[in-house]
């Protein structure tokens, strides 16, 4: 190395010679290190978008069904109609989350009750908008919102009190989005396929 | 190896002579066993012994409760019954290592506000406070994921909420809380990942802990009056100190019998009282317990995470300067990590130049409202955030912030303080006849 009286600005080639060293040296560490990394991210099998159908035949109108799927709870809920009727009342502006969180829609559309409700099926006597399925895990740190409860009528969260309405929208509390919407849809009269 | 001039090592016998050349390993065990340590510490001087002694226990009886465990989701929580009914002794194994880490929590508590009030955070044990405070962290850290490991209820629930605070880093967040899970949701992955880390942290904490008493061995040790130990020369640091062995060692064996006599009354007699039931009810990710509360050591932390809803006008006003960014969930996030970043600058953010708080009479009155602050704040983490619980939440996190960011600096510009006294030796004379060998108490000692 030069001595502090030695004041040569001019790069070396020896100098040269480090910085390609340290260059290459921090990319081979990255290259070692990253596989370790990325072996922690979800593994094949836990990746594997697996599809389900959940049979809602059972499910009488003003209850729920959760069902399991890739490690969540999903709730199924058959709404009632002074559900609906206070779901729908509700202003947008009033909400305060006001996109619909709904993975079927693209784009941010508003969280109008229809934006956030399964299209009923086809030769279902079920009324429009009373089938209501989301993701039953609280938007704020992740625990499972107890249904039929909360000062909403709808659900609430028990771990921080987080309020959610009669179409899983957040009202009050911590939580910062609505209850989430998965991929959804009817395939046949009583049988609702995720994913 | 310390600054304070003492007696070294040297070998006499030929063996000693013969190991010495090779490696000074004696010379070292020496140096520190005979470490010059100021006379006046009082009994808040012994949590440190008190933690290297629960941390040797936690390992010794964590890795054998790993020989007996599995983790799978499927088997977990079967294992630890397991232990509990089939294993030779484990249930006591197991009551020793669940309690060990209330003991834990209890000494680092106690260690951390010591150094608050005598200053021992101060200059030139900075370094000693921010590895301690690492140390804290890497302790939460471990002791969280080891309460993962039983698979109860609490257990998975509580991994959900832990992790989520990751979930709430904007733009990154979600992958963040997916690399660390190892999945979308809390499940086979992030439990085995949760018990290697388990098993692996509290060696790396065993090796902060040498380098712990490495810096404050080079500083030596601060003591009730904050002032240093006289170093002109030897005969001077004698008179302030006496070496480690016997001394320190003998009482704090005594310290140690004593409080490991009130451990062992709990393991004993009341080993479930610091824990929650639900942990006995298997992991249901269907269902989450009524009330989730983490373990007693994390609630003043919980309650300042709880404290920041949307409604609170930092909160407002942070979103609104941040474009949203910061939303009321990372707030509280930021929040909960930053009420121990603050800890960790307090070397910096304390301006007085008196370091013990037994000379800062204005300083006393803070000091003792922090630590009711404290208490208030583990007792409001425990409630249900409803009512009045979270604006008690958010006064005393107010509070916690206050104290680092306000009081600590401006005390120190505002206050009048007690002059010390000069030297060790003069406080120590003040409390001990020097008459009787110091083994009369004086009646009034002068403070």
């Amino acid at each position: 190395m030069s001595t502090t009286d030695d004041h040569h600005s001019e790069p070396t080639r020896r100098d040269f010679i480090y910085y390609a060293t340290a260059g290459a040296g921090a990319v081979v560490a990255g290259a070692a290190v990253w596989p370790l990394v990325n072996s922690m991210n979800p593994s094949k099998d836990v990746l594997a978008l697996a599809s389900i159908r959940v049979d809602v035949s059972g499910v009488a109108q003003g209850t729920q069904l959760t069902v399991l799927w890739q490690g969540k709870p999903v709730f199924f809920r058959y709404r009632t109609a002074e559900e609906i009727e206070a779901a729908v009342a509700v202003d947008v502006s009033d909400l305060t989350d006001p996109i619909a969180q709904n993975a079927n829609l693209t784009g941010e559309e508003p969280a109008i009750d229809a934006n956030r409700t399964l299209p009923a099926p086809e030769g279902s006597d079920a009324p429009e908008g009373a089938w209501l399925v989301q993701i039953g895990i609280c938007t704020h740190l992740g625990c499972v919102p107890l249904g039929e409860a909360g000062d909403f009528g709808g659900w609430f969260c028990p771990c921080h009190g987080s309020h959610y309405d009669t179409a899983g929208r957040i009202r009050k509390g911590p939580a910062p989005r609505n209850l989430e919407i998965p991929i959804a849809s009817f395939v046949d009269a009583t049988t609702i396929q995720l994913g | 190896m310390a600054g304070i001039p003492h007696d070294h090592y040297e070998p006499r016998t030929g063996g000693e002579k013969w190991l010495n050349r090779r490696l000074p390993i004696l010379g070292l065990a020496y140096d520190t066993l005979m470490l010059p340590t100021p006379k006046n510490l009082n009994w808040m001087w012994i949590w440190g012994i008190v933690l290297t002694l629960t941390l040797v226990m936690q390992i010794a009886t964590g890795v054998i409760l790993a020989m007996h465990y599995v983790a799978d989701t499927d088997v977990a929580f079967s294992r630890i019954e397991h232990i509990m009914r089939n294993v030779n002794g484990g249930d006591m194994i197991r009551y020793v290592h669940m309690n060990g880490a209330s003991l834990f929590f209890f000494a680092v508590y106690l260690h951390i506000f010591r150094s608050l009030y005598y200053g021992s955070y101060k200059a030139p044990r900075e370094v000693t406070w921010i590895i301690g405070i690492l140390m804290f962290v890497l302790m939460m850290g471990t002791a969280f994921m080891g309460y993962v490991l039983p698979w109860g209820q609490m257990s998975f629930h509580g991994t959900a909420v832990i992790t989520g605070l990751f979930g709430a880093i904007p733009f990154v967040g979600e992958a963040v809380q997916t690399w660390l899970l190892g999945a979308g949701a809390v499940g086979e992955p992030a439990l085995n990942r949760f018990f290697a880390l388990h098993y692996m942290l509290p060696f790396i904490l065993l090796g902060m802990t040498l380098v712990h008493i490495w810096a404050f061995h080079t500083t030596g040790n601060n003591n009730p009056t904050g002032v240093e130990v006289r170093r002109t020369s030897k005969q001077d640091a004698d008179k302030d100190t006496l070496p480690f062995w016997p001394y320190f060692v003998i009482k704090d064996f005594l310290a140690l019998v004593v409080i490991f006599i009130g451990f062992f009354a709990v393991v004993a007699f009341m080993p479930n009282y610091l824990g929650h039931p639900d942990n006995y009810i298997p992991a249901n990710p269907l269902v989450t317990p009524a009330h989730i509360v983490p373990e007693w050591y994390f609630l003043p932390f919980y309650a300042i995470l709880r404290a920041f809803t949307a409604d609170v006008w930092v909160v407002m006003l942070v979103d609104w300067v941040t474009f949203g960014i910061v939303d009321a969930k990372f707030f509280g996030v930021i929040a909960m990590f930053g009420a121990i970043a603050v800890m960790a600058l307090a070397p910096w953010l304390d301006t007085s130049s008196i370091r013990s708080g037994r000379y800062r009479p204005m300083f006393k009155w803070w000091f003792a409202l922090l630590v009711v602050d404290f208490i208030v704040l583990m007792w409001v983490g425990a409630r249900p955030a409803e009512g009045i619980y979270p604006y008690i939440s958010l006064i005393g996190a107010a509070y916690w912030f206050g104290y680092f960011l306000l009081v600590l600096p401006i005390l120190g510009v505002i206050e009048k303080p007690l002059t010390p006294p000069a030297t060790i030796e003069e406080d120590f004379a003040a409390h001990y006849s020097p008459k009787t060998g110091g083994t009369t108490t004086v009646v009034n000692p002068a403070e």
